[in-house]
């Protein structure tokens, strides 16, 4: 039985999920009630995640730790967020199909699949469950031709992703001899041939394709853009937490000591990623490719923390990316809301006077931006303050410099978004904000402007997390 | 916990943002309720007054370090505490921003759009001033003096002039681009020491290489905040644009956080390159006297001239500071708290005209002083107290900086004191195109003198005036104890062996 407790919220989930199928099949307008019970079993399964002990399952295929319950909740938190947005915003863009709660259900369980792997194999699987089930949900409008479009360049980048990934652990595989992660560990304590870290780059590239880390971006824009607002906000949240929480896992676990190798890539990736979040983001009037660009961005700060490869730039790392989806899912709950005559607008321009109308919006989203911005004393300034410390006391002083350049730098854009909201004449005359929306902004809002006064908890459990994937 | 058994400064920095919870959260629409959050906020700021005097009354001035601590764990995983405390040097400027924060209350009349969101944000403003004048920790700190910009970038931005935007937003790229210097000061010092806490690194050894660099990324970010010349072109904009409360808050309370910051980082923390640079500070502070006080004279708006007068003012505080004498740092300090004063009034005598829908410029005004002639007191009185006329609190200010600067550098004090004679100039000819000549318009004479509102702003600023300059000591007591310990410190760092001498003939 205790080996079997850890098990239960995927079980959970994948049982859940396909009764749902079945129950929205036989009911006409079973939309509402499947999200509603979808929420309801993302909140149990992570109630169950949250007992269960460590365990080491399936012969050493997955393993659960402190820090996978530590993922687990965030991604369960992103899709919970996702899925009250959806409830709404889907039925207003004439897309309210039961099937889309169902597909995030599969796409979470993939996610806490990949992030408990142990073994290459179990991974892929993982990966290939959310990825597949994503697709799908990027295309949900399929009548529109911007999410079609947004739908088949996820699914063609993504596949090359997956495959890049899956030659990767070929390679890994045919030198070290085995897929499984504590296996792979002892044999590359020897060092590793040059195969090996062929191998292992790939791996590395295919799961930068799914943070998006820049060079590996492109895609992001274009499928944040065109997908439905919450399908974004969906992908802007949970499957980034995953694949970060996989990255950090994959590179702090069967390649811990290889870090001669891949350090210098992160690096490059984490640089990349900044200044081209910094810089790409400026020219942009969506305001769903700004948030596009910023989370490439925030990626590369994420990343900053692996660089050290410590337990401390780990931690880091984990704090980073929780108050990241914390801000994200707000971000877009304030996108979704953004309404005119029954139609979606995207323009940061139709934001103009926002501050007139809807004060408790304009402060929610300026909140917000002005902590992604890294402005304290909200969140995201706690959020860079910890990254940064960790990369300069472990003695990467020019990586620190030109975070803090590319925050200046980035801070500009975001202050234009509150610029339009608040000094802009105009009348934007938005439709009443849905209470899902409203819901996720002010809880949103209230946790990044309350994480000032009580930061312990979640470092503290960020540590731990830290320690138990580090060991 | 502290010899009070209550966390006071806390409380004094956290009431005020109860208060802005409580307007912002004000139901309502319109007149009234804008009368009601004015209500609300102006008790809220008028109950923290009152807590600051009572600690000023429970302050003991012969003790050097900080008072009424409040230690607790905050950042716990990366060793960074809660620390608050206020010694000799934050305690009158805390008082300056509890005592402004009522009077730019009053003066935000005229404040109708959004009336209620503008109160939050003032009350906003006061607890993050407060809290970064009373944060003994660097990291604290850097959180209360960057959150300053938040409600500040909107107060100018949304309640401001014609061209609030550039304002604000080159006010807010200003001050967060120098203000990231300091955070990788932050951060050296911390991965370096080991410790953020003020009172610590205040003593510590941080090699004279290391210093220079330091000094830069603090010049960086206290320069701007301070309008260093010639980091200074975002503030004529900045008060310019800013509606008078605004202003007010900015030239008198925000513009000393620059000071505060040279005074308890740069000088303490850094003493080799404080008196490496210090030539060059010299130059920065004579510049902005000489050159800045020429611009304030061929300024043609009377709220950019004072904004001027206000760079120039700095530059005196800058030579006080860095000349490393008890009377040179002292004069800075009362400086700054006259300047506070001596500038409110200045700009709420702006706001006075303006209320009665005056544009400022100078060539539209004139003869005032006829039939209001009681403004024309007030504003004659904070004009010689801007020019520093003895008996007000300008002169004890400047006197000091002067005495200090002549104990180090004759020319420099030579210089810094033309400056007085520079204000004498503009300050005169303020006065006189606003209430002497000739009327300008003819509806300028049916201008109405000041009504209660106004001389509920305008007396207590009067009497603080005159109670700086008459009797100084009551200020100037509570600083003795550790500025003497920071002068002490800064010339036994440079001097090893004198240090090693007085303590050997003790």
């Amino acid at each position: 039985m205790t080996d079997f407790y850890p098990l239960l919220p995927a079980l959970f989930l994948a049982i859940g999920g396909m009764g749902l199928l079945l129950a929205g099949l036989t009911k006409a307008n079973a939309t509402q009630p499947v999200t509603l019970s979808a929420i309801t079993l993302l909140i149990a399964a992570a109630f169950l995640t949250l007992t269960a002990p460590d365990a080491l399952l399936f012969g050493g295929l997955l393993k659960t730790s402190l820090f996978t319950r530590y993922a687990d909740t965030l991604i369960y938190l992103g899709a919970i967020a996702a899925l009250i947005l959806s409830l709404d915003y889907n039925k207003r863009e004439g897309i309210a199909r039961f099937e889309y709660p169902i597909l995030v259900l599969f796409a979470v369980l993939g996610m806490i699949v990949m992030i408990s792997a142990a073994d290459m194999m179990s991974l892929y699987i993982g990966f290939e469950l959310q990825s597949l089930a994503l697709y799908i949900c990027a295309a949900l409008a399929r009548d529109s031709v911007r999410s079609t479009e947004a739908g088949l360049k996820y699914f063609v980048l993504g596949a090359l992703a997956s495959g890049l990934l899956l030659y990767g652990i070929s390679l890994v595989y045919g030198f070290a001899g085995t897929t499984n992660f504590a296996a792979l560990g002892g044999v590359f304590r020897q060092g590793a041939g040059l195969g090996t870290v062929v191998g292992v780059v790939f791996v590395l590239i295919g799961l930068a394709f799914k943070i998006s880390a820049a060079p590996f971006h492109m895609w992001a824009p274009d499928v944040y853009e065109g997908a439905p607002s919450s399908v974004t906000a969906l992908f802007a949240t949970a499957p980034k937490t995953a694949a970060l929480a996989l990255f950090l896992s994959v590179m702090a676990g069967p390649f811990a000591h290889l870090t001669g190798q891949w350090e210098m890539l992160i690096q490059i990736l984490a640089v990349l990623s900044m200044i081209i979040g910094a810089l790409a983001a400026i020219g942009q009037s969506n305001i769903k490719r700004l948030l596009a660009y910023s989370s490439v961005g925030h990626m590369g700060y994420a990343l900053m923390g692996l660089v050290t490869g410590t337990v401390a730039g780990i931690q880091a790392s984990l704090i980073y990316i929780a108050i990241y989806v914390v801000m994200s899912a707000g971000a877009f709950a304030c996108v979704i809301a953004m309404r005119r005559n029954g139609q979606a607008v995207e323009r940061i321009s139709d934001l103009a006077g926002l501050a007139g109308e809807h004060p408790g919006f304009a402060f929610a989203l300026a909140v917000f931006m002005w902590s992604m911005a890294g402005i304290p004393p909200l969140g995201g300034f706690f959020a860079k303050l910890v990254v940064f410390y960790t990369a300069f006391n472990a003695g990467y002083d020019a990586l620190t410099i030109i975070g803090i350049i590319t925050s200046v730098i980035s801070a500009f854009y975001y202050l234009r978004v509150i610029k339009v909201m608040y000094f802009d004449k105009g009348r934007p005359q938005f439709d009443k904000t849905s209470a899902g929306a409203g819901f996720v902004m002010a809880v949103g809002a209230f946790a990044v402007i309350v994480f000032v006064a009580v930061p312990g908890p979640l470092m503290a459990v960020a540590g731990a997390a830290a320690k138990a994937l580090m060991g | 916990m502290n010899q009070l058994g209550f966390p006071i400064l806390s409380l004094i920095t956290y009431l005020p943002l109860v208060g802005a919870f409580l307007v912002a959260t004000l139901g309502g629409d319109g007149e009234k309720s804008a009368c009601m959050a004015r209500r609300i906020a102006l008790v809220f700021s008028l109950i923290v007054l009152a807590l600051g005097v009572f600690l000023w009354t429970q302050f003991n001035p012969a003790i050097a370090g900080y008072q009424f601590v409040e230690v607790m764990p905050w950042l716990s995983g990366i060793s960074v505490e809660y620390r608050m405390g206020v010694d000799g040097i934050s305690l009158f400027l805390i008082l300056l921003t509890l005592a402004l924060t009522p009077i730019a209350i009053l003066a935000s009349h005229g404040i109708k759009t959004s009336a209620r969101s503008f109160f939050a944000a003032m009350l906003l403003l006061e607890t993050m001033t407060v809290g970064m004048f009373a944060a003994t920790e660097f990291v604290l700190f850097y959180v209360f003096f960057e959150a300053v910009l938040l409600p500040m970038y909107l107060i100018i931005g949304v309640w401001g002039g014609e061209k609030r935007v550039y304002a604000a937003v080159k006010f807010f790229v200003f001050t967060l681009a120098g203000s990231l210097f300091m955070l990788l000061a932050v951060v050296w010092v911390w991965r370096n020491l080991g410790t953020t806490n003020m009172a610590v690194i205040a003593h510590a050894n941080i090699p004279p290489s290391a210093q220079t660099w330091l000094f830069l990324a603090f010049l960086a970010a206290f320069g701007v905040k301070a309008a260093v010349w010639p980091l200074h072109t975002w503030l004529p904009d900045a008060y310019g644009e800013a509606p008078v409360p605004g202003t007010i808050m900015l030239a008198a309370v925000l513009s000393k956080m620059g000071a505060y910051g040279f005074l308890r980082f740069a000088i303490p923390m850094l003493p080799n390159a404080s008196a490496m640079f210090e030539p060059l500070m010299f130059v920065l502070g004579v510049v902005a006297v000489i050159y800045i006080s020429y611009v304030a004279l061929a300024q043609t708006d009377m709220k950019r001239m004072i904004a001027y007068s206000s760079v120039a003012h700095m530059g005196v505080i800058i030579i006080g500071l860095f000349t490393f004498t008890v009377e040179g740092i002292e004069g800075a300090l009362f400086q700054m708290l006259s300047h506070g004063i001596v500038i409110a009034g200045l700009f709420i005598c702006g706001g006075v005209l303006t209320a009665r829908g005056q544009s400022l410029t100078l060539r539209n005004l004139g003869g005032l002083a006829r039939n209001m002639p009681v403004f024309a007191a007030a504003l004659m009185l904070f004009t010689l107290a801007n020019m520093g006329l003895p008996g007000t609190s300008g002169f004890i200010g400047e006197i000091l900086v002067i005495v200090g600067a002549l104990k180090v550098n004759f020319w420099v004090s030579l210089l810094g004191g033309a400056g007085m004679v520079l204000g004498v100039t503009y300050s005169l000819v303020l006065v006189r195109a606003v209430l002497f000549e000739k009327y300008a318009r003819p509806d300028l004479t049916g201008l109405k003198d000041l009504t209660g509102r106004e001389y509920a702003m305008l007396l207590p600023l009067a009497v603080l005036v005159m109670w700086l300059g008459v009797y100084p000591s009551s200020f100037t007591h509570a600083f003795d104890a550790p500025i003497a310990a920071l002068v002490q410190a800064h010339t036994a760092a440079l001097n090893p062996h004198t240090a090693i001498a007085m303590v050997t003939a003790q």
